[in-house]
């Protein structure tokens, strides 16, 4: 293995790590995670108002009762758009973990499985991919198929797949050489049925911790795309969105829309993180190739 | 292996790599929804003779290879192609550009290997304290992506300090260097954590290992130890990360130059892809891709030379 793909993977801050052992620490993160889950599924029930509805009169409004974030250069409230913003930030990444982790540990178990050309085919393709970061990846599909939820979210779970099959294979690999396997070989199973029942079981930790880090990764990129301008379009509000839109107001002295936003991405990512980590040593999985 | 032939496979994999790339990204024309011509000229209809003159000019009636064929021996021949969206030659607006954008890298490079190292360096030899300190501050620092650190350094320096300049990209270079200072910092924040805590943690295992003992128990002064036993074979894995941190700051250059209003390749990238104008697209596309494995393929070659049991191993897995 080249240097390249020991560090082209995912850093993982050792102090994260580290705190991710501590119970109150996960407690807190695994709260977050669930209250921005329940948050973004009912989103239009919690917003104390339309995220959408502009009052000109109220514009950049200081916090109040009424509006308890305050409001934006147009006067929308900025806690119904947070609110409303957690269904696209939080959608987005999960479709691209759930899309690049079933591509991938596919990919992954049936090269370990078959090995010889299709494990060097494979592991090619795989090789080329690592050379397209996400963020170039998503910016060319946004310049194909046009900005929006979409094309990015399709880039990223293409861009992330050969960093979630490059792990499973390792370990792939090392499963498949046990003797139970050899085992079930003699007894005359398939290598479809030992593949589904025995091996994936297996390597489903691994699968799992795979996904839950590179949720907060997914989520970043994301962002990044929809704070670039590439992804989801305003006035719809998104966490990205609103981090640019409220870019120009910061000169202004009033920093509060990008602010709120960026913040709510850095815990969020934060905590999603913890959870991965918690998963991690619950799992006995140490590094991730 | 023989490092001959370890640097001559790395090259191999490398032209390998670039042609599969350039073919993938000239192809994601003509996956492209509808007419060809039309993506060409920025998603707008123009008139038929227009089209008809578009298709001629870049070959759209010929078969996808001879198409890609020519695309390939225009960019080796120095022919960019043109951006209709622009009305320009791809060339020309590169040109203008290039040069902010290879500064604000060489910027950020400068500023991960000095500080990541620096940092790595400090909390792995200056005791307990330190140590805790640079870890969280590292650790708080690796959470900040790109785009969260332009707007923090947007909000402290156009609101409540003016050190630095929020936006654009200056004149000469003392001017250009002022402006890319923020977007410097923004960019390079993760990776200088990132860098630091790869240092800490490779001094660190050299510390603690048998020849460090030994040359301790000979009496040797502990600077000494420091310089000839642990930074020596300690720098082999802070070489390698730092190498493939820059190698991908290209990428990250794009976030950095829009927020601060950059006039360079990364915002130009952006603002084309936004036009959906697909040859200045491809071009940078490949570009940046194009930078990223040549300078994963130098750091590789260069660890290897520095040692030559990292090619031995290769050979004896691949």
């Amino acid at each position: 293995m080249s240097v390249a793909q020991l560090t082209a993977g995912r850093a993982r801050p050792a102090l994260v790590r580290r705190v991710a052992g501590v119970g109150v620490v996960t407690a807190v993160a695994v709260a977050i995670c669930a209250l921005l889950t329940a948050v973004a599924i009912l989103a239009p029930l919690l917003a104390p108002h339309d995220p959408n509805a502009v009052d000109p009169l109220h514009a950049f409004a200081p916090a109040s009762g009424a509006h308890p974030l305050g409001t934006d250069d147009t006067g929308r409230d900025l806690l119904s758009r947070l609110i409303a913003g957690a269904r696209p930030s939080l959608a987005g990444p999960a479709l691209v973990i759930v899309a690049s982790t079933t591509v991938g540990a596919f990919l992954a178990i049936a090269a370990a499985w078959r090995g010889g050309w299709l494990d060097a085919t494979i592991a090619r393709l795989l090789e080329v991919l690592f050379a397209f970061p996400g963020l170039i990846l998503a910016v060319v599909a946004a310049a194909v198929f046009g900005a929006g939820f979409v094309a990015p979210v399709v880039a990223l779970s293409i861009a992330y797949v050969p960093i979630v099959a490059r792990v499973v294979r390792t370990a792939a690999l090392k499963e498949r050489a046990l003797p139970y396997v050899a085992a079930l070989q003699v007894q005359g199973a398939s290598g479809w049925s030992i593949c589904v029942r025995h091996l994936l079981p297996n390597l489903l930790p691994l699968i799992v911790v795979q996904a839950a880090i590179g949720f907060g990764y997914a989520m970043l990129d994301l962002a990044a795309i929809s704070f670039l301008g590439l992804g989801i379009q305003p006035p719809s509000p998104d966490w990205g969105v609103m981090i640019a839109g409220g870019q120009p107001a910061i000169l202004d002295g009033n920093p509060q829309q990008s602010l709120y936003a960026a913040l709510t991405v850095v815990v969020a990512v934060v905590s999603f993180n913890l959870v991965g980590e918690r998963l991690a040593r619950r799992f006995r999985i140490e590094e991730q190739g | 292996m023989p490092i001959a032939l370890f640097v001559g496979r790395r090259l191999a994999a490398l032209v390998a790599t670039l042609l599969i790339s350039s073919v993938a990204i000239y192809g994601a024309l003509a996956i492209a929804p509808g007419d060809p011509a039309a993506s060409l000229a920025g998603g707008s209809l123009p008139n038929p003779q227009a089209l008809a003159q578009i298709r001629a000019e870049y070959h759209l009636d010929d078969p996808f290879w001879t198409q890609y064929w020519q695309w390939l021996s225009g960019l080796l021949h120095g022919d960019l192609g043109r951006s209709i969206v622009f009305r320009s030659d791809v060339a020309d607006l590169l040109s203008g550009r290039i040069a902010n954008t290879l500064l604000l890298v060489a910027y950020a490079a400068t500023l991960i290997v000095v500080a990541g190292v620096g940092l790595g360096l400090l909390a792995a030899l200056r005791g307990r304290r330190v140590n805790q300190l640079v870890t969280v501050a590292t650790t708080v620092a690796m959470g900040a992506p790109t785009f969260v650190m332009a707007i923090v350094l947007i909000w402290i320096f156009s609101t409540k300090l003016s050190w630095f300049p929020v936006y654009g990209s200056g004149d000469g270079l003392a001017d250009k260097l002022w402006h890319l200072t923020l977007p410097a910092v923004a960019l390079s924040c993760t990776w200088v954590a990132y860098v630091s805590q790869v240092t800490r943690a490779s001094v660190a295992g050299e510390l603690r290992s048998e020849h460090v003992e030994t040359a301790r128990g000979r009496g040797l002064p502990n600077a000494a130890i420091v310089r000839h036993h642990v930074l020596r074979n300690a720098a082999g894995p802070i070489l390698a990360v730092s190498g493939l941190t820059v190698a991908g700051l290209f990428a990250g250059t794009a976030v950095a130059e829009q927020a601060f209003g950059v006039n360079g390749i990364g915002s130009l990238l952006i603002e084309s892809a936004a036009k959906q104008d697909l040859a200045v697209v491809q071009i940078l596309a490949l570009l940046m891709v194009g930078a990223f494995v040549v300078v994963n393929t130098v750091v590789d070659v260069a660890t290897a030379l520095l040692d030559p049991r990292l090619a031995e191993r290769q050979g004896a897995t691949a």
